[in-house]
Order: structure tokens, then C-alpha cells, then sequence
């Protein structure tokens, strides 16, 4: 199957200090996969190196099919005077050309992302007069509109309450049906566990990566996310994890779609 | 006082030509800050523009002391010191708002001691400071209009890019355009506005035109194009006004132009009919969400 992402022996430092090294993340086309990992871990840092935005020391960094990019969600300015269907739009701001006006073909495009993210109705809103989920959606548009094969989703759900995050799992889940790769920082571990294909768990370099049923040993997390073993986290995580086999046992069939 | 009628006849009136010349500067001038300050104001960069405006004095002095055109003095010290702040805020490492008031109260020191170098340099002091109708030359109307041209027209050809930029820097910056040039380009953009409006409306208060009427159009439309027409009406209205009501009432043409902007502003901001006071009473949107400044844009590039 071919990769829609391929990092191999990725060293990133940051004003003269180390923060990534030796990463190592191969995805497959299609998926929902996780970044997790604890503040400072260089989830951030992946993203920027993987979107060019900063230079890489050491190893490399392939995007076949296109990468879009969907940063957190207080770098945009939510005060601006433009419609959803305007911020879509400055996706393809570079294709368009600089002194030149939007085409057919890039207007069919914002068109487009907008009903895979199921926007159509609200693109002629202000994105001032907009929900969070309904933010979220829109910069994911905004990333679609190139149609790249990768998408990065940095910290999607912080800030959104549960059933803004469903509704945004439910697209995810069907963005990655279409064949789009996902890849999420998260801080929801719950989450991450029951809703991604696959996860990868960052601090510094990579710890452990593989299908969520995979990374059980508490050893794991305890080293990626530098605690004890009496801390909360890992209940949480072992929680999850006796939840989703109790619940996928009698539907093994069911597990492919679940996760 | 003078009626508006008797102000047209003297508009007219061949021994007061000084007055439809700073009529038309300040209009054009004015147009332009509306345009230009709808940039300034969605991108929280007021403080940015502050000081460029105040950086133009120290090039006004100078070129005032050596007799060269004033206009180019301002325009050389402006883009020196908004190239500056552009390459500065670039970097995290020194919080730009420090750099900046650094940069721009030194800027206007620097312009103060430059030109008390000229003798009898008090009167022309303050007509730098707060704007002066009368002694605008035939050419500097000219230059001024053409300028106008020049400055909506390279905002019009970067209007796409700049969008992205004020929106989201970083994502922007993903998409591989060039943030700095963009900055740039802006900041050049404010100095030549600033430039435009010193003659009549001075130094001091020219930030105003830039700031006011693109606030109160915010509060009047959630488009951006339109809200840069709405900014350059208000401007282009309230120097109308305001010269009119300075000329009546005998009164600093800078200072009446500027409450004027700031009676649109008010009003605007009372009866705007999405965001406005009244209507925000009624249960709609609030209307101070939009002052709130941009992290993004302040220190975090």
C-alpha cells in the first residue's frame, strides 16, 4: 500500500536545542492515527518539520500524496470579517497565483471541501458568528480544499464539548473511509484510544506506534508520558482498554469500523 | 457661523484656493487611511501603526533642515523604521510591542532635536504636529492623488495575500507565501498612508484617521471589502465635515476632523445593526468581541 506519510530519522532542534530525534512514522493511505504524548513532547514540532515550517537537522520527511494542515485553533483570528466559504478559499491562495482571481476550478474546490465537511449550508456565514465545531470544520475545509492525501490535525478537540467532538470523530471517521490519512495530537486519551486506527505514542522520539489493542503495557505510558505507575492516567488508559474489548469481543467484525 | 452653503461659495472663492486643496488632501488622504487602517485594525497592529506614524517625524525634520521635499523625508524614515519592525517581529525573542515603543518614541526624540536645529523651527513644529490647511503646494495635491492611486492599487493587487496572512500566519506560512515580504508590503502601505494625511491632519492625530473610521465600519458590516468602503466613506465624510465645521467655527482643522471620525465612531458603535450597542442590549451578538487583540499577530510569529 502506498505511504501517505514516511518519516525516517527525523532530528529537529529549536533554537539550538534538541527536541525531536531518531523519529520514525510511516502511515498508510487511509486512517484515523494519533499523536500522543505530553506537553513539550514535540507533537507541535512534528507538524511544523512535516509542513516545512521548520528545518530539519537530521533525517527526512515525505508527503507523496499532498499534506493540508489544520493548526490549533487559536492561531486563526475568529474577529476577521469573512465568510467560510472566503477562508476555504485562502487554501488556495498559492495555486490561485499571486494579482490573480480565483477560478472555476478553485471555486468547484472550496465547493467541494465544504460538502465533505458538510459546511454547504453555512458557507455564507461569518466565521465570527460560528460554533467551535462549526470553526473546526471549517479549517478542515480550508485544509481539504487542495485535496491532499495527509491531513494534520493539530489538538482538533480542545475547547469542543462531547458532542461537537462526536460530530467531528463521525467526520474524521468518514474522511478517512474516502481514503485521507488523519493524523491527531490529542490530549484525550480516551478518545484517542477508542476512536484511531492506530496511535503513536511521542515524547521526543517515538515510543511506541500500532494499533490502539497494541500499546496495553502500562511501561508504555508511563515512559511517554513520564509517570508512575500509580497515576491516574494509566487506569484511565487500562480502563479504555478492558471497555473496548468487553465491547468488541462479541462484535469482532465490528472492531475494523469501530476503531 | 458659516452655513455649509457659504463654505461651498468660499470653496470656490479664487482668494482662498489654500482651502480646496487641503479639502481634497484630506479627503483623498482620509479615503486611503480607511482602506489601509481596515488591515491595521483586524490585525491588532494599532500599536504598529502608531509607531510608523510617528517614525515619519524625524525624516519630516530632517528633510524640513535641508529644505528637501517633506514628503519623501516621511516616506524614507516610515519604511526604514516598518522594515525594522517587520524584520523584529519576526523572532520570538524580544516581545515587539517593547521593540517597537523603543523604536518609535526614539524615532519622534530624534525628530524633535533635528528640528529645533532650524531657527524659528517652533511654528513649523507645530503645523507638523497638528496639521495645517493653508501653504499645501499645487504639486503636493497632485502627488497626493496620485499616491492615493498607487497605495489602493497595490493593496487591491496583494488584497488575497494579505487576507491570509492577517487570518492565520502560521497556516499562511504552511502554504509557503512569504510572511515577511507581506508584512512589509502592509507596513509600507500604513507609512504611505500616514504620509498622505500629515499635511492637514498632523502628526500627532493622524493615527486616528487610520483607526476610527475602520473600527466604527466594523461595527457596520461582517465583509471585509464593504467594510473597507464603509472606512473610506466615514474617512472621506468626516474630513469633509470636519474642515467644514474648523473653517465655521475657527478651530484646528486636524483636531475637528478627528472628532468627527470619533461622532461616527460613537454612533456606529451605538446603532450599528449587527454589532452595535442597542442591538447587542436585544440579545444579539456582543460588540466588543472584536477589539480583542491578536495574540497570533503580537509577539507570537
Amino acid at each position: 500500500m502506498s505511504e501517505a506519510l514516511a518519516v525516517r530519522g527525523l532530528g529537529v532542534a529549536l533554537g539550538g536545542r534538541p527536541v525531536l530525534h531518531d523519529v520514525d512514522l510511516q502511515l498508510p493511505a487511509g486512517g484515523v492515527h494519533g499523536l500522543l504524548g505530553p506537553n513539550g513532547a514535540g507533537k507541535t514540532t512534528l507538524f511544523r518539520s512535516i509542513m516545512r515550517l521548520i528545518p530539519i537537522h537530521a533525517g527526512s520527511i515525505s508527503t507523496p500524496g499532498g499534506v493540508g494542515y489544520v493548526p490549533q485553533r487559536h492561531d486563526v483570528m475568529w474577529d476577521f470579517p469573512i465568510t467560510a466559504q472566503e477562508v476555504v478559499l485562502t487554501g488556495l491562495t498559492r495555486d490561485i497565483g499571486l494579482f490573480r482571481r480565483p477560478r472555476r476550478a478553485h471555486v468547484q474546490s472550496v465547493a467541494d471541501a465544504l460538502a465533505r465537511v458538510r459546511m454547504t449550508d453555512l458557507r455564507s456565514r461569518p466565521i465570527t458568528e460560528m460554533s467551535g465545531g462549526q470553526r473546526q470544520r471549517v479549517m478542515i475545509a480550508r485544509a481539504l480544499a487542495r485535496r491532499p492525501q495527509l491531513l494534520l490535525l493539530d489538538e482538533p478537540f480542545t475547547g469542543l464539548d462531547m458532542p461537537t467532538q462526536e460530530l467531528l470523530t463521525g467526520l474524521f471517521r468518514q474522511l478517512a473511509d474516502e481514503g485521507t490519512t488523519l493524523l491527531m495530537s490529542t490530549h484525550d486519551l480516551t478518545h484517542a484510544i477508542v476512536a484511531c486506527d492506530g496511535l503513536t505514542l511521542l515524547n521526543r522520539t517515538v515510543v511506541a506506534t500500532g494499533h490502539p489493542g497494541e500499546l496495553r503495557s502500562p511501561k508504555l505510558w508511563m515512559d511517554t508520558f513520564d509517570v508512575s505507575e500509580h497515576s491516574p492516567l494509566l487506569r484511565q488508559v487500562g480502563m479504555v482498554h478492558r471497555a473496548t474489548s468487553l465491547h468488541q469481543h462479541p462484535h469482532a467484525d465490528y472492531e475494523e469500523q469501530a476503531c | 457661523m458659516l452655513t455649509p452653503l457659504d463654505f461651498l461659495h468660499d470653496l470656490v472663492n479664487p482668494m482662498l484656493t489654500f482651502l480646496p486643496k487641503a479639502l481634497v488632501v484630506s479627503m483623498v488622504a482620509a479615503l486611503v487611511c480607511g482602506v489601509i487602517g481596515s488591515h491595521v485594525v483586524l490585525r491588532g497592529m494599532t500599536f504598529i501603526g502608531d509607531a510608523v506614524a510617528h517614525s515619519v517625524f524625524p525624516g519630516i525634520a530632517v528633510a524640513f533642515v535641508l529644505q528637501g521635499s517633506l514628503v519623501v523625508g516621511g516616506i524614507v524614515a516610515g519604511v526604514a523604521t516598518a522594515v525594522l519592525i517587520a524584520l523584529f517581529s519576526q523572532t520570538k525573542r524580544l516581545r515587539e510591542d517593547s521593540v517597537i515603543g523603543v523604536f518609535f518614541v526614539a524615532a519622534f526624540a530624534l525628530g524633535i532635536v533635528i528640528i529645533s536645529l532650524s531657527p524659528g523651527y517652533a511654528g513649523s513644529l507645530t503645523s507638523f504636529l497638528f496639521g495645517s490647511i493653508t501653504g499645501i503646494p499645487d504639486e503636493a495635491v497632485a502627488f497626493t492623488v496620485v499616491m492615493a492611486v498607487g497605495v489602493l492599487g497595490v493593496a487591491a493587487l496583494f488584497h488575497k495575500e494579505l487576507v491570509v496572512v492577517s487570518l492565520d500566519r502560521e497556516y499562511a506560512r504552511s502554504l509557503g507565501m512569504n510572511v515577511l515580504l507581506l508584512d512589509i508590503v502592509l507596513y509600507v502601505l500604513v507609512t504611505l498612508a500616514v504620509v498622505m494625511s500629515i499635511q492637514t491632519i498632523g502628526n500627532v492625530l493622524v493615527l486616528a484617521l487610520l483607526v476610527t473610521p475602520a473600527t466604527a465600519a466594523r461595527m457596520l458590516t461582517d465583509r471585509l471589502v464593504p467594510m473597507m468602503a464603509t472606512a473610506a466613506g466615514i474617512g472621506a465624510g468626516s474630513a469633509f465635515v470636519g474642515l467644514y465645521l474648523s473653517w465655521a467655527l475657527d478651530v484646528p482643522t486636524g483636531g475637528t476632523i478627528v472628532l468627527v471620525c470619533t461622532v461616527a465612531f460613537l454612533l456606529a458603535w451605538a446603532f450599528g445593526p449587527r454589532h452595535g450597542l442597542l442591538r447587542a442590549r436585544g440579545g444579539g451578538q456582543p460588540s466588543w468581541r472584536m477589539t480583542k487583540p491578536n495574540s497570533a499577530l503580537l509577539g507570537q510569529s
